[in-house]
């Protein structure tokens, strides 16, 4: 009875704090130290200072590869809200057989290993591989393309492996619309595009955040695949982090740049929220 | 007349479009059993000639039967440990709509969208400043951290779907919590509990960025020893490995939609 009295305080959530306690040890602590070890000015260890930070903005380098990060991120969750869309309407409107087909496809990848669906993509994308030969044999091209180790191939693979999680909400989302909506859009006359356009698009920007928030951290985090598809040419955030931490051994340059990661992916992932409730509580409103 | 075409070239756009990405789900996975079977030396495709030889040279890579069994455990401790924490904590904070409950359910779900890199790195850093040896342990934990999230949505979702008045029968018939808990609540959940096991199994098997710091040569695991392979040059015995993956996976699935019917599951916790 003592117990329960004290435990009171914590209330319906008492269950969670095992999981709190664990991850407060192991993912919070980590990351404030992650913070700390960013704020030393050398790998020394005396004093500390925003050196590292300083080192960031000035040298060129740096900044470029968080900018190709963030924009090879914007770019794959753009062909995949482009890819989605189609797969959730045809859904939407298929009988069972269709329904479960899209779903088998889309859980498929989502079960297989990335690394694998990465594997794929180079016999597709090779010198040697499907595209190419295709290409070859239908006499388009003259000879074998440059497509791995290329910003396209590398944006191509990374939809690929990352649709399942941006067609799962999306298609979440279009199960919940108001179908008396579309009728409604029918009957006023609406085209086809226009029903698309002004009625699916704005009800189900909730579905397209989820996955997109999904797509673009997955896709600017997906270390296997930006160096398998993209090379040793595109040099991106984590291939970045991943050599200053365990190639040069410079951890406070290496701490650095995952805190400024870091912040740029929950930046973005906060604005773009922001962006989608208030869109919505428009859309509500109106 | 021309909104008919218009509505007729709609639907053409749909569909093709549809189609397409259909094409791009399935084919890769076909890719990759189709190359694993070739006769060659390389990966041209289509194989020159059909053999099993390189599924026959697996079984003799020791290096890899070890990566695949590094792997299988870290997948079943960190399964089993998020399982218990996950299950635990969703049923904390699913039904409560406590400032707190969302702050944490904000805490517990930030692993999916936070940089995995950085998350690896912060804990090799924390490990190494209190001398902790690298080890399968030492992996496990950072694995548990990844796992977490896909456990508390799906079993979130379950008990989001469970009738709350069943537990207030349970307690005002007498019966303790943990008693309610054990009899009522858990075996009404389970199917979530299952499914979300089963995707942080996946997800743990399938995970980089943390083992890429927390892994060293005596706890290799599967995705970053093919990496390694790789890197080194195009060895179609990934090819192998490729098509063994894909054919668990494709039993697995089946079995799992047999069993418990995962797929519709999993879209209602998405």
């Amino acid at each position: 009875m003592a117990l329960h009295r004290k435990l009171e305080p914590f209330g319906e959530t008492l269950p969670a704090m095992p999981l709190a306690a664990f991850f407060l040890a192991v993912f919070v602590a980590p990351f404030a130290l992650l913070l700390v070890i960013s704020l030393f000015e050398s790998t020394e260890f005396r004093a500390l200072g925003l050196h590292q930070y300083v080192k960031f903005v000035s040298d060129g380098f740096s900044v470029r590869v968080l900018w190709d990060t963030l924009f090879l991120g914007f770019c794959v969750t753009a062909v995949c809200l482009l890819l989605a869309y189609p797969l959730g309407l045809v859904y939407l409107d298929g009988g069972r057989r269709v329904r479960a087909t899209i779903l088998f496809l889309i859980m498929l990848p989502l079960l297989t290993s990335a690394v694998v669906r990465t594997f794929a993509w180079i016999v597709i994308l090779g010198r040697e591989g499907i595209v190419n030969n295709a290409m070859l044999a239908l006499g388009l091209w003259g000879q074998p393309g440059r497509l791995l180790y290329s910003w396209g191939g590398l944006v191509v693979a990374l939809a690929q492996i990352q649709l399942p999680l941006m067609a799962l909400p999306v298609i979440n989302s279009l199960l919940k619309l108001d179908r008396t909506l579309l009728d409604a859009a029918e009957g006023l006359g609406a085209s086809s595009w226009r029903q698309v356009w002004t009625v699916i698009l704005p009800l189900t920007v909730p579905g397209a955040v989820a996955g997109g928030l999904l797509v673009f951290a997955a896709s600017t985090t997906a270390f296997i695949t930006q160096t398998l598809v993209g090379g040793g040419r595109i040099v991106l955030m984590p291939v970045d982090i991943y050599q200053q931490a365990v190639g040069v051994q410079d951890w406070p340059f290496a701490a650095a740049l995952s805190i400024i990661f870091t912040i740029c992916i929950v930046a973005i992932s906060y604005l773009v929220n922001a962006f989608a409730q208030a869109r919505m509580r428009g859309v509500n409103g109106a | 007349m021309a909104r008919r075409f218009a509505d007729l070239v709609y639907s053409g756009v749909v569909w093709i479009s549809a189609l397409f990405a259909m094409v791009l789900l399935l084919a890769p996975t076909v890719v990759v059993l189709i190359a694993s079977f070739t006769g060659a030396q390389t990966l041209k495709f289509p194989p020159p000639s059909w053999s099993l030889r390189w599924y026959y040279e697996l079984l003799q890579s020791d290096e890899l039967i070890a990566a695949t069994w590094t792997s299988l455990k870290v997948a079943f401790w960190a399964t089993l440990a998020s399982g218990m924490l996950g299950t635990s904590a969703a049923l904390g904070i699913a039904r409560s709509s406590s400032a707190w409950a969302r702050f944490l359910d904000g805490l517990f779900m930030s692993p999916m969208v936070l940089p995995a890199m950085a998350f690896g790195l912060s804990l090799l850093m924390v490990f190494s400043l209190m001398s902790v040896r690298l080890s399968i342990w030492t992996l496990t934990v950072g694995h548990i951290v990844i796992c977490t999230p896909f456990v508390i949505r799906m079993v979130s979702a379950s008990v989001q779907q469970l009738n709350p008045v069943l537990d207030d029968c349970s307690l005002s018939l007498g019966a303790s919590r943990l008693y309610t808990v054990r009899r009522i609540t858990l075996p009404l959940i389970s199917p979530g509990i299952l499914a979300g096991g089963f995707v942080a199994f996946l997800s743990s098997f399938d995970h980089v960025p943390v083992s890429l710091f927390l892994s060293d040569a005596r706890t290799e695991v599967l995705p970053i020893k093919l990496w390694q392979i790789l890197e080194a040059g195009l060895d179609v015995r990934v090819a192998a490995v490729s098509g063994v993956i894909v054919i668990v996976t494709l039993v697995g699935l089946v079995l799992a939609e047999w069993l418990f019917g995962l797929g519709a599951r999993e879209q209602r916790a998405l």
